[in-house]
């Protein structure tokens, strides 16, 4: 962390506590952001990891590298740990370093809120991972079906674990839901009016309205499992009335929802590259901006196709059939828009623009399996085999993860004032686009083939051909696992030594290029005026190459120092306290609940009554620049 | 921009960006409520789909005291007149005014708990836990939730209370208390569609 602490322009401020301190206190949306991809990627490596041995266990019939019992929790916390701890947070650390650049603002509308969102999401997911060395992961799938998640079939913590982890982790990605709603509606420059704002923030504020309303329903069912659970009560217990489907439809009425909040970043983050690396403005920005409207609404719409084989009859099927259908049209229009982006532009293929022109064809891939999959009659095929199992890591790696991969590549010296060495991005481009497509391909064949999702192992019975597209799969998992060593290694290398980026290394379209890389801790000297959409590319092919500053320099012709918020404790101690009440709850040591309650509670208290005087930073420079 | 109707009485914002942060406040406050709104309509969801999965144990229905139900709802409800009060009181700059309604405010939000804590004692006394069937563990959980929003805002007006307010009215402080009433309205409403869906047409049926 110390590397990049160096290299971003948010260094502790003057009079600031230790080092641990300033990290520990920051409000500086560029700041959380770093903290939110460190500790995503870190999350993310442990994801792959499991997935690596999911892979080996699988890799010829009737293996026993791991025994059942840990396979269960190493699918589920596999899909748990790569769902909420590592694409979402690596997406929000995205949003929170470049948002409010792109936008023109001085930092999110709720810069210690946002703290709080933070602190919230790497506690919860340091106490969900802790289950490992508590008495054992949780085991249930990561959407965690009830009865199975039940105490009588599931004695153990891991599902208490699974529960409050997300709970806590969860409360956190709702604040930021509404930190950026409001900060895309009230903090923008003047100017930059809402047909003006880049694609990724239009993707960021449709996510964060997803957020707003998805995981409400979410965490209400984490709260009823925890009573089922830890208080004895009965939502789905069926002897005493319960109902095991009332899981199944909050979950996914929170869960649908939930992959359009992992992809629509990335959709914000492809149109970003595609544009600038072809030179052109975006094509379709009107239709891309109502593809994406027009995604968000329709998510709410489809949870019950996660449920066809539940026995809703072919009313209930068919109409949740077709609204699924429906949500192909946006996306096919986005496709297309990239695509006439691209056509006749002088296409640049740096590292981020391989990742974004490789999302395409492997979203398709996964778009069209998952019209497949929408088909409700066909579905009962399809249904809990491998066949699921690729059309999710298709849009997930093919989608979501290269979004996150092409940000990285054209972000990194945004954030870390150094340029990722292109050589070895590619060699990690070629081998995922390798390592992606061997691990899961196959897969397609292997859920046609009749072999299920979550069972530990296989009968050699099955025939030579699942054993065979099995290994195949296995060698793939390991040629995708190497290209991340590249990356790792890119990331390590360029920290230490890496070429030096200036402001605009790549000739960007959007605001965030106009200012220093990394950004001054007050983002923009003087509050710029948008004068268009793609506004840094106006300012440089019709301005002079400068921002036009929004108000009129002081009279005195000085700059004034500017007022940033200032940075707390509390949101730290506040997810602190909840993390310690959350093990109390889940060790039923109600000594340990009402100690961190107390913390919890004293630290709102204090958030509530703080007055925030804020601090004067003086700019360094003068102009836009 | 959505607070309109409060026009602090002392001195302005100090800053463009204090005024910012007070106009954030109160959208991001409106943001927030209209998650609550998911998070009580999948409790109500809950609810309704569940209210019905007696197990053959003891019903809500044969323990509702309507009396009781309505006192509450009354205290609840003139709390919301009182938090009026309170912020016209704000809009006048008198501050001693705007303290007393809303200690008056958190006075009748401690009656209402004080008689929901009763009513949950005599049903758990009655036989009707939170195991006793699927819906009276819908009940819990959804009057359950709402008692504890109506527990946090109280908490959250006598954390503004002991807020020394040495400035008197100010717009640093306005959108604060104007946040908070916001909240105490909103936790009555959801009060209002739980009174009528919980105790009111099960009874009159």
């Amino acid at each position: 962390m110390a590397a990049i602490a160096e290299r971003v322009g948010a260094q502790p401020k003057a009079h600031a506590q230790g080092y641990l301190m300033s990290w520990l206190t920051t409000a500086d949306h560029k700041r959380i952001g770093i903290m939110y991809l460190l500790a995503s990627t870190l999350f993310f490596v442990v994801g792959g990891l499991e997935a690596l041995m999911i892979r080996i266990q699988l890799s010829h019939p009737g293996n026993t590298f791991v025994s059942p019992t840990l396979y269960d929790q190493l699918f589920t916390m596999h899909g748990t740990t790569m769902i909420f701890l590592a694409v979402m947070p690596l997406f929000i650390g995205f949003i929170n370093c470049i948002v409010p650049l792109q936008i023109g603002a001085r930092d999110v509308a709720f810069p210690r809120m946002n703290a709080l969102s933070l602190w919230l999401f790497v506690l919860g997911g340091i106490l969900l991972n802790s289950s490992w060395f508590l008495g054992g992961a949780p085991n249930a799938g990561w959407f965690n079906y009830a009865p199975i998640s039940l105490t009588p079939f599931n004695p153990g913590p891991g599902i208490d674990f699974y529960d409050i982890g997300l709970q806590l982790a969860g409360i956190g990605t709702l604040m930021t839901g509404i930190n950026f709603i409001a900060t895309i509606i009230n903090m923008r420059a003047p100017g930059m009016s809402l047909m003006r704002m880049p694609l990724f923030t239009w993707t960021t504020f449709v996510t964060s309205v997803l957020i707003l309303f998805a995981f409400p329903p979410f965490t209400v069912n984490l709260f009823l499992l925890m009573f089922d659970r830890l208080m004895g009560a009965n939502f789905f217990n069926i002897a005493k009335g319960g109902n095991v489907l009332l899981w199944q439809h909050l979950f996914w009425i929170f869960g649908h929802p939930e992959v359009y909040i992992l992809i629509l970043p990335a959709f914000g983050i492809i149109s970003e590259v595609i544009a600038t690396f072809s030179r052109k403005t975006l094509f379709g920005y009107d239709s891309m901006v109502l593809a994406t409207i027009a995604i968000g609404f329709l998510a709410f719409t489809v949870w019950v196709h996660h449920m066809f084989v539940d026995g809703f009859g072919p009313y209930v099927n068919s109409l949740f059939a077709i609204t699924t259908m429906a949500i192909a049209v946006p996306t096919g229009v986005k496709i297309f828009n990239w695509i006439f982006t691209m056509w006749g532009g002088k296409i640049k293929f740096t590292t981020a623009m391989l990742f974004a022109t490789g999302f395409i064809p492997l979203f398709v891939i996964g778009g069209i399996s998952g019209v497949m999959l929408a088909m409700a009659p066909a579905d009962f095929q399809y249904n809990d085999s491998y066949f699921v199992v690729a059309h999710l890591h298709y849009v997930l790696i093919g989608g979501s993860l290269m979004g996150v991969l092409a940000g990285a590549y054209y972000w990194f010296p945004k954030i870390t004032g150094r340029l990722l060495n292109e050589t070895l991005g590619k060699w990690h481009f070629w081998l995922l686009m390798i390592g992606f497509n061997v691990t899961f391909f196959p897969m397609h064949f292997l859920g046609l083939l009749g072999m299920p999702r979550r069972v530990a192992t296989y009968s050699a019975a099955l025939g030579p051909a699942v054993a065979f597209w099995n290994l195949v799969s296995t060698i793939g998992a390991f040629i995708l696992a190497i290209s991340f060593l590249f990356f790792f290694y890119n990331l390590f290398k360029t920290l230490r030594s890496g070429e030096r980026a200036g402001p605009d290394p790549w000739d960007g379209r959007a605001l965030e290029w106009a200012i220093s890389s990394p950004a001054p801790v007050y983002n923009f000297a003087q509050t710029p005026l948008i004068r268009g959409r793609d506004a840094w590319w106006v300012e440089k092919t019709e301005g002079d190459g400068r921002l036009r500053a929004a108000e009129a320099e002081s009279a005195d012709g000085q700059h004034h120092g500017i007022h940033m918020p200032s940075g707390s404790i509390y949101p730290f101690l506040i997810a602190l306290g909840l993390m310690i009440a959350g093990y109390g709850a889940i060790f039923g040591l109600l000594l340990l609940v009402a100690i961190g309650l107390v913390l919890a509670f004293f630290s709102i208290h204090r958030m509530i009554v703080a007055e925030d005087p804020g601090e004067i930073v003086e700019p360094v420079g003068g102009d836009g620049e | 921009m959505i607070n309109q109707g409060v026009e602090p009485a002392g001195p302005g914002p100090v800053s463009p960006e204090q005024a910012k942060a007070q106009d954030n406040r109160v959208l991001g406050f409106w943001i927030f409520l209209s998650g609550e709104c998911a998070f009580f309509a999948s409790l109500i969801g809950t609810y309704l789909s569940l209210n019905t999965h007696t197990a053959g144990a003891t019903t809500l229905v044969s323990l509702i005291d309507l009396p009781l139900t309505g006192l509450m709802t009354l205290s609840l409800l003139t709390s919301s007149l009182t938090m009026v009060f309170a912020f016209l009181a704000m809009n006048r700059g008198e501050l001693q005014a705007m303290k007393v309604w809303l200690w008056v405010t958190a006075l009748l939000g401690a009656v209402f708990l004080d008689l929901q804590i009763f009513e949950f004692s005599h049903y758990m006394a009655s036989g009707f836990t939170m195991g006793t069937s699927a819906a009276a563990s819908a009940f819990f959980a959804l009057v359950g939730f709402h008692g504890l929003h109506v527990a946090f805002g109280l908490f959250w007006i006598i954390s503004l209370l002991s807020y020394s307010f040495k400035d008197g009215i100010t717009a640093a402080n306005t959108s604060k208390v104007w946040i908070a009433g916001l909240y105490w309205h909103f936790v009555d409403v959801v009060w209002v569609i739980i009174f009528t869906v919980v105790y009111l047409l099960p009874k009159v049926h």
